[in-house]
């Protein structure tokens, strides 16, 4: 690393100021007008448009095997979607996913 | 002046925030390990997550600091990370609003993965809420988590220790969010959302961090919003 202090302030400032403009972007300028119906149409799909794609990455080339797909990780992530859909409870599925993942982590003697 | 009902989201909020502590936590003392080991001070560290509070667009700036990459490269590069976040507030303004100007100030500085994750799948549950108590409940969801990320941070810092099994709870993210997210869907429309986003995502990971999960989650929104239109 090669930045003098005034750098790396500049650096966490800038980040800080334009993270928080990102977040509050329509939040704070459109306050509580009503947004068109085919942008709310839209804006209703945003949780299930990105949590997904935020890990999929994360399941199908994890970093703890340097970016390979992991049978385990895979198999663990499909159970949890699997039982937090069917049961409708985040709990549920969180906890017989992370049960699969040290179950067959065992298994395969990885542990 | 805090009624009996906004006393219960508030409480509604702070327990659904739980479970992400287990997450967080860890998180931030390995952030604050890897940027003191990188070269940060501990102020410098601390500070880093006390005014940016994102994970992932933090860590992508002290990789890129550690390689001495320029200063505008570093702030282009982690801001797109974020770049999501302004989809989760716009997703979060036909709830909140309707708050006055300082509360939607304080929730858009605490708009992160978890907070959005949790409050939109509350106010889908319960759309009718008073805004005042989706604002408690949001809150909630960060009353810990916030405090707990910056000391994190710190604790990471000065020890210079992360806790062991990090390796393991690297996965406790993925399936936290993903056993979140999984009861959302809730149609043929939301669905199609979510394969198009994973899809997309591992299509476009080769992008630089933070555009291909944008890039597919407009797609993702438009394959839902049309399936929805066309089914009525």
């Amino acid at each position: 690393m090669s930045y003098t202090s005034a750098q790396i302030w500049l650096i966490i400032a800038v980040l800080g100021v334009g993270t928080y403009l990102i977040r509050f972007s329509f939040l704070g300028l459109v306050g509580d007008r009503q947004m068109p119906d085919w942008v709310l149409r839209h804006l209703r799909y945003t949780p299930v448009a990105i949590l997904p794609g935020l890990v999929a990455p994360l399941v199908v080339f994890p970093d703890a095997t340097g970016g390979t797909t992991d049978p385990v990780r895979l198999a663990a992530a499909i159970v949890t979607v699997a039982v937090a859909w069917w049961r409708k409870n985040m709990l549920w599925g969180a906890f017989s996913g992370a049960a699969t993942m040290a179950g067959l982590q065992t298994l395969s003697g990885s542990l | 002046m805090v009624s009996t009902t906004e006393n219960s989201s508030f409480r509604a909020g702070f327990l659904a925030g739980l479970p992400f502590l287990l997450i967080g936590v860890p998180f931030a003392i390995l952030f604050g390990v890897v940027a003191t080991e990188a070269g940060l001070s501990i102020s410098e560290t601390v500070s880093f997550s006390l005014v940016v509070i994102a994970g992932a667009s933090q860590f992508t700036a002290i990789q890129l600091m550690t390689e001495s990459a320029p200063v505008w490269i570093v702030l282009v590069a982690a801001l797109a990370v974020n770049l999501r976040m302004a989809m989760y507030s716009a997703s979060l303004q036909p709830h909140l609003g309707g708050a006055s100007f300082p509360q939607r100030a304080f929730a858009a500085y605490i708009n992160v993965d978890a907070s959005y994750a949790l409050g939109i799948q509350k106010f889908e549950d319960v759309p009718n809420w008073p805004v005042r108590d989706k604002f408690f409940f949001f809150c909630g969801t960060m009353v810990l988590m916030f405090p707990l990320w910056v000391i994190g941070t710190w604790v990471g810092a000065v020890t210079g220790d992360a806790l062991p099994d990090q390796l393991e709870l690297d996965f406790a993210m993925p399936i936290m969010f993903l056993a979140l997210v999984a009861p959302m869907v809730k149609s043929l429309a939301h669905l199609a959302a979510a394969i198009t986003s994973v899809t997309g995502a591992l299509l476009l990971a080769f992008l630089p961090s933070g555009i291909g999960l944008l890039l597919a989650g407009f797609a993702a929104m438009a394959v839902g919003a049309e399936i929805e239109r066309r089914r009525g």
